[in-house]
């Protein structure tokens, strides 16, 4: 759901659709907390609110909007309502509303997407408010029952208490009562230093059905008589299916239906998927591949470097008049970098499962925003709201992959030609490898300047390529440029520049070859620490200053950004000398809303194998909801982050992405995983993002440490074509 | 058609003889806990045990498998008892989002009976398996938790 409005969606339920990732949503929430009709889950149990379902047996269901792709929210989220609630944590359970009740009850789960890093910063409020509500609710219940005043009752532990008579009751014998209470105007939230269950790291609520087997993810879905669908997209996009020779095919085993879907594509249904991918692949096709087929890497390469220097630019954050400090700078720094294409390859393929009848439209399926899945699926089968569903299932990894619909869609037209039979479509891994939304190309031209006393007086950085925006989110362009290019760069909000520079200025010259960008974990966060956290350690070289107190200097208004480098600086030992053979690399960078930072030690073989032999990491989230599950998303982004530097990049040639599979688009096994240490350091007094904004500081942590160990700038991403790999 | 003896069950599965173990696994016999990541014996996440030997099913024919011993991740807890690695993998909160650890824990799993208590450096070889979310230092960790129950 990205660049068509449906004509059953009214305006608001578009914008749910398209809030995918980005900025935040500024839409009021309409939550229902309680009152007189008792709404009841499916087992009969009743609903405290929307957030929050109470058993008779005590067992508490706390209903989760956001989706869990291995990130944690689910538990972290559980624990926020959980915490307010004042409930037993080993009760507690967790269930997925539909996006469809959701609109059905004005939505009253809120937003469903889960995406740059917001699914528990831009959440904590209301669902905190959704416990507290719940637990207010209970109490009073049981204050009615017992006639005493409810001030001198408590709860905690999912146990109420009268104090002055000791009578205690269970929130499962009082919730019928508290189900049909109005809910209270008054609401308070604790104060953060009373939190009893919020900052614990508690094990993750999803972990036991993950080691038997038993976990449902989309590809797993089963359904009575279901089919199985395979699927070729045209390999360049822009290009359209001309033709295919079903008969060709005619007979194979399995085999029920070719269809054709939309302009581009075309899928064989059959009784299994083995048969439907075996019928599809010696089935003939024919494709118009247009004018795109002569793109190469090479072309993008040279149209996006045409953009260094010349065309115009949007700016993105100015001060002071860096072209004329730069004229008039002692000692001039240049340098060119580059990040490429990256396919997020989840480890489960894109997928979904639709069953379409004239009066119904039903998918399953992995997503990362089950809104957007929701109008994808109104809008491919042409039914109105109250005839359309979405049953969220475990996603096999999302890294913002699965923020779009695209698979989604596919899959309704492909049910929309099988009417009244369930179809699962499942990408192979070639066609997820082919028909990504890569993370953005781009590259950056850096010019700085230095003063007599080495002090960095200027810099211009101007970034020539890809916006996301322009693809997938168009409606939030500012005139047609795009603001989220210079994420971590910025003057101010949730990802700012933190370095203080006299003369600077950044801009960015969009230009937007035919392969479709997305949303790659960490987004622009990743490319922009690149440039400018190496670049920053060409300026202490140049400045013949350590690289640690170059960037203190340039630090000290913001004290956050400097707090992560100083945590880093020490846990890696920066004051002391390194193991010979040892050498170091330092990153810091602000992205949604936190401050991180990484120091590496590395050692270098004949100048091309690289031992990451240990990673210092802090993060700064203002409040760390789960401190054991940061530690994993920040270990867990060395890894997506150090793959993305070694082996990440997706090449172009005749117009399509070259890499097909995991041989020729690599990924960190666990020998070349270094250790982390990681170093949670919540300050407190804002909600900052943990599942991207460590990714940024790999690379350029392990660059620079390259750099101490060899003197030579890598400057270019990936390493795997300069062959430098792990040792 | 062939039979194949999936945890100590048997499956008459109508396939062809070269259907990739995998699919048949999955689509034929219906245990869902072996996953589909690369269908070319790179990823890992298909791992079974053939004979107690960890194989790649993506890459294994149905035919080369008949008349074996298949192990699935639903066929490592025994008697009711979960697996010692699947045991360490609840304690030391192993999986993110999960979708490889299947194939993690059945590589594991027969590394331990190989080699009861793995050196770091068994377990770089060993392990091979691509986990995208990076869980590989709970992994490591919860090898060694698992080694020495």
């Amino acid at each position: 759901m990205n660049k068509h409005v449906a004509p059953q969606l009214n305006r608001r339920a578009f914008v749910i659709g398209t809030a995918a990732v980005g900025t935040g949503l500024a839409l009021g929430l309409d939550i229902p907390f309680g009152g007189p009709t008792v709404v009841r889950a499916a087992d009969g149990s009743p609903e405290v609110n929307a957030w929050v379902v109470i058993r008779p047996d005590d067992t508490v269901i706390i209903r989760i909007a956001r989706s869990e792709m291995g990130q944690g929210t689910l538990t972290g989220l559980a624990q926020l309502v959980a915490e307010e609630l004042e409930c037993d944590w080993s009760k507690v359970t967790t269930e997925y509303p539909t996006p469809g009740q959701s609109v059905a009850r004005k939505r009253a789960w809120g937003d469903f997407s889960t995406g740059g890093s917001r699914g528990i910063r831009t959440s904590q409020d209301y669902v905190r408010k959704g416990g507290a509500t719940a637990r207010m609710m209970l109490i009073q219940a049981a204050a009615n029952e017992w006639k005493v005043p409810v001030a001198e009752c408590s709860a905690a532990n999912s146990v109420i208490t009268h104090t002055p008579s000791g009578r205690t009751t269970t929130y499962g014998k009082v919730v019928e009562a508290a189900a049909k209470l109005p809910p209270p105007a008054d609401v308070k939230l604790k104060d953060p230093k009373d939190w009893k269950l919020v900052g614990k790291g508690l094990k993750r609520l999803d972990t036991p059905d993950k080691v038997t087997g038993a976990m449902v993810y989309g590809i797993d879905v089963k359904l009575p008589g279901m089919l199985n669908a395979a699927i070729k997209d045209c390999p360049v996009t822009g290009g359209k299916l001309t033709s295919y020779d079903e008969a060709k095919i005619a007979g194979m085993k399995g085999v029920k239906k070719v269809v054709k879907v939309g302009d581009t594509a075309v899928a064989v249904v059959a009784d299994t998927w083995w048969h439907a991918k075996t019928a599809l692949d010696a089935l003939p096709i024919v494709w118009d591949e247009g004018e795109n087929a002569k793109v190469t890497s090479a072309s993008i390469a040279q149209w996006l470097a045409e953009g260094l220097d010349s065309g115009p630019a949007y700016i993105g954050n100015q001060s002071g008049d860096a072209k004329t400090a730069l004229a008039g700078g002692v000692k001039k720094v240049e340098a060119v970098y580059n990040y490429p294409y990256q396919n997020h390859a989840t480890m489960e393929p894109m997928n979904a499962t639709a069953l379409y009848t004239s009066d119904k439209c039903e998918v399953w399926c992995g997503t990362q925003n089950g809104e957007a899945a929701f109008a994808a699926v109104l809008e491919g089968s042409g039914l109105p709201a109250d005839k359309c569903d979405v049953h969220k299932q475990m996603l096999g990894g999302g890294f913002g992959r699965r923020g779009q619909t695209d698979y989604v869609r596919q899959a309704v037209d492909i049910a929309r030609q099988m009417s009244g039979t369930p179809v699962k479509l499942l990408w192979s891994r070639e066609e997820d490898m082919l028909r990504g939304r890569y993370h953005p190309i781009t590259q950056c031209k850096m010019t700085a300047a230095l003063d007599a006393d080495n002090n960095l007086t200027a810099l211009h950085m101007r970034i020539s390529g890809q916006s996301i925006l322009f693809s997938l989110r168009p409606e939030a362009l500012v005139n047609g440029k795009d603001p989220a290019t210079f994420a971590g760069l910025n003057a101010d909000g949730d990802a700012a520049l933190g370095y203080s520079i006299p003369h600077l200025l950044v801009e960015h010259s969009m230009r937007n070859p035919h392969i479709i960008p997305g949303f790659w974990r960490g987004v622009n966060v990743n490319q922009n620490a690149l440039y400018l956290e190496c670049f920053m350690d060409e300026l202490a070289h140049a400045a013949g200053q350590d690289p640690l107190e170059f960037r203190r200097k340039l630090l000290t208004k913001h004290p956050k950004n400097l707090a992560v480098l100083d945590a880093v600086a020490e846990k890696i030992g920066w004051d002391k000398p390194a193991p010979q053979g040892v050498y170091r690399g330092l990153a810091q960078y602000m992205g949604y809303g936190s401050y991180v930072a990484a120091a590496a030690e590395i050692s270098v073989t004949d100048g091309t194998k690289i031992k990451v032999r240990r990673i210092a990491a802090a993060t700064d989230p203002g409040y760390a909801v789960n401190p054991a599950q940061i530690e994993r998303q920040i270990a867990g982004s060395f890894v997506y982050g150090l793959t993305g530097l070694f082996y990440g990049g997706c090449t172009v040639k005749d117009g399509r992405i070259e890499q097909t599979n995991f041989d020729t688009y690599n990924s960190m096994r666990i020998a070349e995983m270094p250790k982390v240490e990681s170093i949670v350091m919540p300050s407190g007094g804002f909600w900052g993002g943990v599942g991207e904004p460590t990714i940024c500081v790999a690379g350029p942590a392990v660059l620079n440490a390259y750099f101490a160990a060899t003197g030579k700038r890598i400057r270019s991403v990936p390493l795997r074509d300069q062959n430098i790999t792990f040792a | 058609m062939a039979n194949l003896t999936i945890n100590g069950k048997t499956f008459n599965v109508d396939v062809e003889a070269d259907t990739p173990l995998l699919w048949a696994i999955r689509e034929n016999a219906g245990l869902t806990g072996t996953k589909y990541g690369c269908g070319i014996a790179q990823c890992g996440a298909c791992t079974v045990h053939i004979d107690g030997v960890a194989m790649r099913s993506c890459g294994v024919l149905v035919s080369d498998a008949a008349g074996k011993q298949i192990t699935t991740i639903e066929g490592l807890a025994a008697d009711g008892a979960l697996h010692k690695v699947q045991e360490a993998w609840i304690n030391n909160d192993v999986p993110q989002c999960g979708y490889c650890q299947s194939g993690m824990i059945m590589a594991v799993a027969a590394l331990l009976k190989e080699k009861p208590k793995p050196t770091d450096q068994d377990i770089d070889e060993a392990i091979t398996n691509i986990c995208r979310c990076g869980t590989f230092q709970q992994v490591r960790e919860a090898v060694h938790a698992a080694a020495n129950v």
